[in-house]
């Protein structure tokens, strides 16, 4: 049951990141690369009617982990509180930046609006990353100091950095050189995706320049992740312990290079669709090898005196877990079909939507 | 501690009431668009689907704006509330999760086909794609009700040794007596709010002397379901939301009504007074004799049991604050129905639209919906106080251990500036989108 509801958690959360990513992308590309009001409207049409569903994802993921894993989401969104809390702000400003701007036509308001929704992108794919870069790492559960816990095994709390930035300190900070590279491949990679879409959806005439974006940006990635896992094992003793272990995992990280991969040849992709097929499955490898690597983990313990948080120390009761079951594949069913009318309706280039103008 | 507790709990009240301005009318205004474009499928006359255009563009951005406001709601559980969430998680979780799946992506996904797609779609299926949106958030409203209301008269639990509640009986969450009641209260509430808005900004045209046609239909369909909700808000679902107050959380029903003491021979109904928690008594207080005891138990002299019955460690930690937000409410949810009651008089007599009094007395009406739904929520939860699941787990155990109050105090303050000026944006934007008025709308 644990093992279930842990898949179905991070499938949700891959799909988040794979539809609310394309969002944030965008948002990038629209700070650094939209010149003209053309390019800007290309964007935000080309996201249009979708973030708000993309978001969802992502209260739907946490009210999952809310359900399944309590203990999990009480301790990490404890001790995260800080850096969560801001994710929240920009979230907040991301999205009444894309819903105020096209209501008044000024040209300040306009300015304002398009920076906090790109800036606000920008910060979030970086937070996502370090986030995913500190469940790697592991915190101090119990926030143990010389042997001895300051609270219950599972409860922890993070500054947002501490002054030597590393990840091996005593006393760990959400921010260090290592989650700070994920957070620059988080970057990256969304902003490949986002750009991806932008073509996907648009015949806009950035199109051409997006391409040679993201093929310059691929070579950064590449070099990136390679180093990653270069100093993965300053983090992680064994870093491949469980693909050694249960080789089919190795598909994911295929999957991830894939992706890289296939990115290359951006400039000669005949259908526009292909790109954005490639950074997803980059995403979703990526991700997948990940939390594959730390499995059962979820989050680990950077000390020896308290356990690792795993699904089976972390799950709710086995009666809510399995009567979950029922309502969710109902409700899986309906969010797909949903899906399915919404892109269906919205299928093919966007241009012509009038996003903004509701 | 002490102060850890006090940010906290300012923390997610203020969050939550402002979260809560954006629902109440969105749910009710949902119900009214749908009934624009219906009528409009049924009669073919333009100025109802130009109607439905019009507050959805409104209900856009109290959509936007709840849903903004919404987020910060469900991490504060695992941020502020840890403890709580650990220990009740694998219950509330379930019907909290249930309201991202069932009415998030329902909502989320059908809006964007309702705002960009009645081209794409035809009328019809614009009708559905409207009536989707409402049934996602009236899903919604219900789900957190049943969460609510778990909280309120918690059923289908068990607690193991650990402290942790778990689940054994699902359906229960769902058969709880404290939620139909609830639901039913919370949703005619929020229709009271959308009709008052919608008579406003219909009296505001007609006062103006602008866009007169909307006016008057606006008016017209804004009493009648304000007519129809504030009395159902009173009787019966507010009726039987305070039976089951009584009925399972007697010490709460007493203070909000102000009885210190048990009164022989039926209780009076307090129409005014103040509290006066040293003496133990109401001072300035006006009343009428023996109605609190019929309206109750249907009896004249049917015993209430007042304050004194009970163990002062049970009493709800706020006694002026919830008798207050009590009688706030009552209060003017009887002024609704009055106005509501004269409006549509006058609608009746062909009147309305030229009796000036009425119109300005509904447009200085818009905040108090607002109001009264915000102390409609206090009293529920004030009246719950000191406990976060009622006689079992106490606030002080659940709030995050490792946050100090600092952290809290900085967010605190972070969400006020934050909202502060969400407010100020929504209020420029709405005022404006008012004033143009419909027809201005370009598709």
């Amino acid at each position: 049951m644990e093992l279930f509801w842990y898949i179905v958690l991070m499938c949700m959360l891959t799909v988040y990141v794979i539809l609310d990513g394309y969002d944030f992308g965008a948002g990038i590309v629209h700070l650094f690369f939209a010149k003209t009001e053309k390019d800007k409207k290309a964007i935000t049409n080309a996201i249009g009617p979708f973030w708000d569903a993309n978001e969802v994802w992502l209260i739907a993921a946490g009210g999952v982990l809310f359900f399944a894993f309590p203990t999990l989401y009480a301790a990490s969104f404890s001790g995260f509180y800080l850096p969560l809390i801001m994710i929240l702000w920009l979230l907040i400003f991301r999205a009444i930046g894309l819903e105020l701007r096209g209501q008044i036509h000024n040209k300040i308001w306009e300015t304002i609006w398009d920076k906090a929704f790109g800036i606000a992108s920008l910060l979030l794919a970086l937070f996502f990353g370090i986030a995913l870069g500190n469940v790697v790492r592991g915190v101090n559960l119990g926030m143990v100091t010389d042997g001895v816990s300051a609270h219950e095994p599972h409860y922890f709390f993070l500054p947002l950095w501490n002054p030597t930035f590393s990840p091996k300190a005593e006393h760990l900070g959400i921010i260090d050189w290592f989650t700070i590279l994920l957070g620059v491949i988080g970057v990256i990679a969304l902003t490949i995706h986002g750009a991806n879409w932008i073509i996907y959806k648009t015949n806009s005439e950035l199109n051409t320049k997006l391409k040679s974006i993201i093929f310059k940006l691929n070579f950064a990635l590449l070099a990136l992740v390679v180093l990653s896992l270069f100093i993965w094992h300053i983090i992680e003793p064994q870093p491949f312990h469980n693909f050694i272990k249960t080789p089919w995992l190795w598909i994911f990280p295929i999957i991830t290079f894939t992706g890289l991969f296939g990115l290359f040849k951006v400039r000669t992709f005949k259908k526009d669709g292909m790109g954005f097929l490639f950074s997803s499955l980059f995403l979703f490898g990526g991700i997948t090898s990940t939390v594959a690597s730390i499995f059962p983990k979820l989050l680990p313990s950077t000390n020896t005196t308290n356990p690792d948080l795993t699904i089976y120390n972390m799950a709710a009761d086995a009666y809510g877990l399995s009567v979950g079951v029922n309502w969710f594949i109902i409700a899986v069913i309906l969010v797909a079909v949903y899906f399915t009318i919404q892109y269906k309706v919205f299928k093919g280039k966007m241009d012509n939507v009038g996003y903004g103008e509701h | 501690m002490e102060d850890m507790l006090f940010y906290d709990r300012m923390q997610f009240a203020f969050t939550i009431t402002f979260h809560y301005l954006f629902p109440q009318l969105t749910m009710g205004l949902s119900l009214m668009i749908v009934w624009f474009k219906w009528k409009f499928l049924r009669t073919q006359i333009e100025n109802y689907n130009e109607a439905a255009k019009f507050w959805m563009k409104i209900f856009a951005i109290n959509f936007a704006m709840g849903v903004v406001t919404g987020i910060p709601m469900e991490f504060q559980f695992g941020t502020n509330w840890a403890k709580f969430s650990e220990l009740t998680g694998g219950i509330i979780g379930q019907t909290l999760a249930m309201e991202g799946m069932f009415s998030f992506f329902l909502e989320s996904s059908f809006l964007g086909l309702f705002l960009f797609g009645e081209k794409l779609l035809g009328h019809k299926l614009h009708f559905i794609t409207g009536f989707l949106v409402f049934l996602g958030s009236w899903a919604s409203g219900y789900l957190i009700i049943a969460t609510h209301s778990w909280m309120q008269h918690p059923v289908g639990y068990e607690i193991l040794e650990n402290g942790k509640f778990v689940l054994n009986n699902f359906s229960a969450l769902f058969s709880n007596p404290w939620l139909l009641p609830s639901y039913l209260h919370n949703q005619l509430a929020s229709i009271i709010t959308a009709a008052f808005v919608v008579s406003a900004v219909g009296a505001f045209y007609l006062l103006n002397n602008k866009h007169s046609d909307f006016g008057k239909l606006f008016l017209k369909t804004g009493v009648i379901f304000g007519l129809v909700s504030s009395v159902l808000v009173a009787f019966p679902t507010g009726d039987l939301v305070a039976k089951n107050v009584v009925k399972h959380q007697p010490v709460t029903f007493a203070a909000m009504e102000g009885i210190f003491e048990t009164e022989e021979g039926g209780s009076e109904i307090v129409l005014i007074g103040q509290p006066n928690i040293l003496e133990k008594k109401l001072d300035n207080k006006i009343a009428v004799p023996n109605i609190l005891s019929f309206l109750t138990y249907q009896e004249w002299d049917a015993e209430i049991k007042g304050l004194n019955e009970f163990d002062p460690n049970t009493y709800p930690t706020n006694i002026p604050g919830l008798y207050y937000a009590y009688h706030i409410m009552v209060g003017l949810g009887t002024i609704f129905i009055g106005l509501m009651f004269l409006a549509a008089i006058q609608l009746f007599r062909k009147k309305l639209f030229t009796t000036k009094w009425i119109l300005w007395a509904l447009l200085f009406m818009v905040p108090f919906p607002y109001i009264a739904n915000t102390t409609g929520w206090y009293t529920a939860e004030l009246g719950r106080q000191p406990w976060l699941v009622y006689n079992l787990l106490r606030t002080t155990e659940g709030i995050s251990p490792t946050v100090s109050s600092g952290n809290t105090l900085f967010t605190l303050l972070g969400f006020i500036g934050l909202y502060l000026l969400l407010g100020l944006l929504f209020l420029i934007l709405v005022g404006k989108i008012i004033y143009k008025g419909p027809q201005t709308i370009k598709h």
